[in-house]
């Protein structure tokens, strides 16, 4: 059964489409990530413009972790504090990329800039949470005792002024550091077009040492306000979100996100750790192939459509 | 005086339009409006009609013009990146040719250049002047990826004579066909000569809740995207709160 999207001007099976969603649910249940960085390319695949299936991707992305979130602070498992810290952060990161944009394109390749930064970037996460879970794992399968557990290693950033108490997460920490990775995330995530949850979600469990049980929803937390924010950007800037497009994935979103999130509750925290590290290794490794091999064809076309902008380089 | 009088009666023959001087082809559209609606998932639109004497036909559909933006990847230090651009005009969003015959045997080079028969005829025309070799790798690099979405073809659609006279063709446009007016050009062609030719408009729109959600979009954009994360919210909200009683 064929949908047309009146903005994407594409047809497309409804089935494809609610499956697609499904897959967005999903990972958000489970991992608490948007799925941005997958919907986005799987969008561009089926022919949705670019501009389109990434503003489209944001707005979809919503609908699974408002249900996550519910279900998340009735369990206790959202961190509203450290949600708005990071969300702070967050808003004014996502601003400055806009000048930051502007700047590395007066420069010219902007495109080679991201995708350069985020290969390394993807590569060493992904790469630093599979050994390290993959430990955890194995020590489990031995029987062998674990070292005790710390609630997270004590570094120089710990050290930082302006301490504050985040009970939920069994934190006593600087809100410099969360207020400085929200920022991160949130020049990444604007420069880069996506939710940035499979940043955020791995710089929690590791650079903020927050119990993987509160992540999920604390993540979720804050894609709901970061993808509104990206929502409403592109609606009134380049009309591009197609509501059509979004209600037939968030169909799809709502139905998965708590199947992801029973399963979440199934799996130890170093499991979800190993599947999202190799999620994070995979987005690195297709950035990285898309760089260094050969394309198909070597030129591109894109049609101006009057009146609309356009990012300078899809 | 009688000679200046015999060059005015053949300027004024010569300018009367073609159709006056003979019905020589007669052609139209099963639908002139192809309706985008919801279940929209492509159409055939059927194109009839005569001609007067010998001759072939030749069909052209060309949709509305828009600027393209040509992009070349080039290797830099092991990574492809886009190096080059160059803009386009006269580019049609949309393009296709049926014939009645093999179209190197009924016409020309001259003839299918001057009425853009075939793909590889279109005139598209650089924002800046570029050397022959540039133009013509850009010029195939855009062709190709038209022809990689479905919107222009190299293959030369069936025209089919029923009779001497009558003749049909199904030109079938996809789901993606871009909205906008088209125009069906059908020439009758002898010895490589157009002999009658005859232009007809077509046009695709939205129609239906598709278009009411374009308008919108675009007339109150702030309000659609405030109606966009709210739909987005409350199916969030009410999935969650089913999920509790589950």
């Amino acid at each position: 059964m064929h949908l047309y999207l009146p903005i994407a001007e594409v047809s497309l099976d409804v089935f494809v489409l609610v499956g697609l969603g499904a897959a967005i649910g999903f990972l958000s249940g489970l991992f608490g990530v948007g799925g941005g960085f997958l919907v986005t390319p799987l969008l561009i695949f089926l022919g949705v413009p670019p501009a389109i299936a990434a503003a489209t991707g944001a707005n979809t992305v919503i609908a699974p972790s408002m249900s996550g979130v519910i279900g998340g602070l009735r369990r206790g498992g959202v961190d509203m504090r450290m949600g708005l810290i990071l969300l702070a952060g967050g808003l004014v990161g996502s601003a400055a990329s806009v000048s930051l944009f502007a700047l590395l394109r007066r420069l010219g390749q902007i495109d080679l800039v991201v995708s350069l930064s985020y290969v390394i970037l993807l590569g060493t996460i992904g790469g630093l949470m599979l050994s390290e879970s993959i430990q955890a794992w194995r020590r489990r399968q031995l029987g062998a005792a674990a070292p005790r557990r710390k609630l997270h290693k004590h570094l120089w950033i710990h050290g930082l002024p302006l301490k504050m108490r985040f009970p939920q997460s069994r934190l006593y920490i600087s809100a410099l550091l969360p207020i400085g990775i929200g920022f991160s995330v949130g020049v990444l995530s604007g420069i880069m077009g996506v939710g940035g949850g499979f940043i955020m979600v791995p710089a929690m469990i590791y650079m903020l040492g927050m119990p993987t049980s509160v992540v999920v929803g604390t993540s979720q937390f804050q894609i709901i306000f970061v993808s509104a924010n990206v929502t409403l950007l592109q609606s009134i800037g380049n009309q591009a979100v197609d509501i059509a497009l979004a209600t037939t994935l968030i169909i799809g979103s709502i139905v998965a996100a708590p199947i992801g999130t029973r399963l979440g509750a199934k799996l130890r925290g170093e499991q979800i750790r190993i599947l999202l590290a190799f999620i994070v290794l995979g987005v690195a490794l297709q950035l990285a192939l898309n760089l260094f091999l050969r394309p198909v064809d070597l030129y591109s076309a894109q049609t101006i459509v009057q009146g609309a902008m356009l990012p300078d380089d899809p | 005086m009688k000679a200046r009088l015999y060059l005015l009666a053949f300027a004024l023959l010569a300018l009367m339009p073609a159709p006056v001087r003979a019905q020589a082809l007669v052609a139209d559209l099963s639908d002139h409006l192809i309706a985008i609606t919801a279940g929209f998932a492509g159409t055939d639109v059927l194109l009839f009609g005569a001609t007067e004497g010998e001759g072939d036909v030749i069909v052209i559909l060309r949709g509305p013009e828009a600027p393209v933006v040509v992009r070349r990847k080039t290797r830099e230090v092991g990574i492809w990146v886009n190096t080059e651009r160059i803009a386009f005009s006269g580019a049609p969003a949309f393009y296709r040719v049926a014939a009645s015959r093999p179209l190197d045997e009924i016409t020309n080079a001259a003839l299918r250049a001057r009425h853009q028969i075939g793909v590889d005829q279109l005139r598209v025309v650089p924002e800046r002047e570029l050397t022959p070799t540039k133009f013509n790798s850009f010029r195939q690099g855009l062709l190709r990826n038209k022809m990689r979405e479905d919107l222009y073809s190299d293959e030369v659609g069936k025209v089919s004579f029923l009779g001497p006279r009558l003749f049909r063709t199904k030109i079938y446009l996809p789901a993606n066909v871009p909205p906008g007016s088209y125009t069906v050009e059908v020439l009758l062609v002898r010895n490589n000569q157009v002999i009658a030719a005859q232009t007809t408009p077509m046009f695709v729109n939205k129609t239906g809740i598709g278009a009411d959600v374009y308008d919108f979009a675009h007339r109150h954009a702030a309000v659609y995207g405030l109606v966009a994360v709210l739909i987005a919210v409350s199916a969030g909200w009410a999935a969650g709160t089913v999920f509790r009683r589950a």
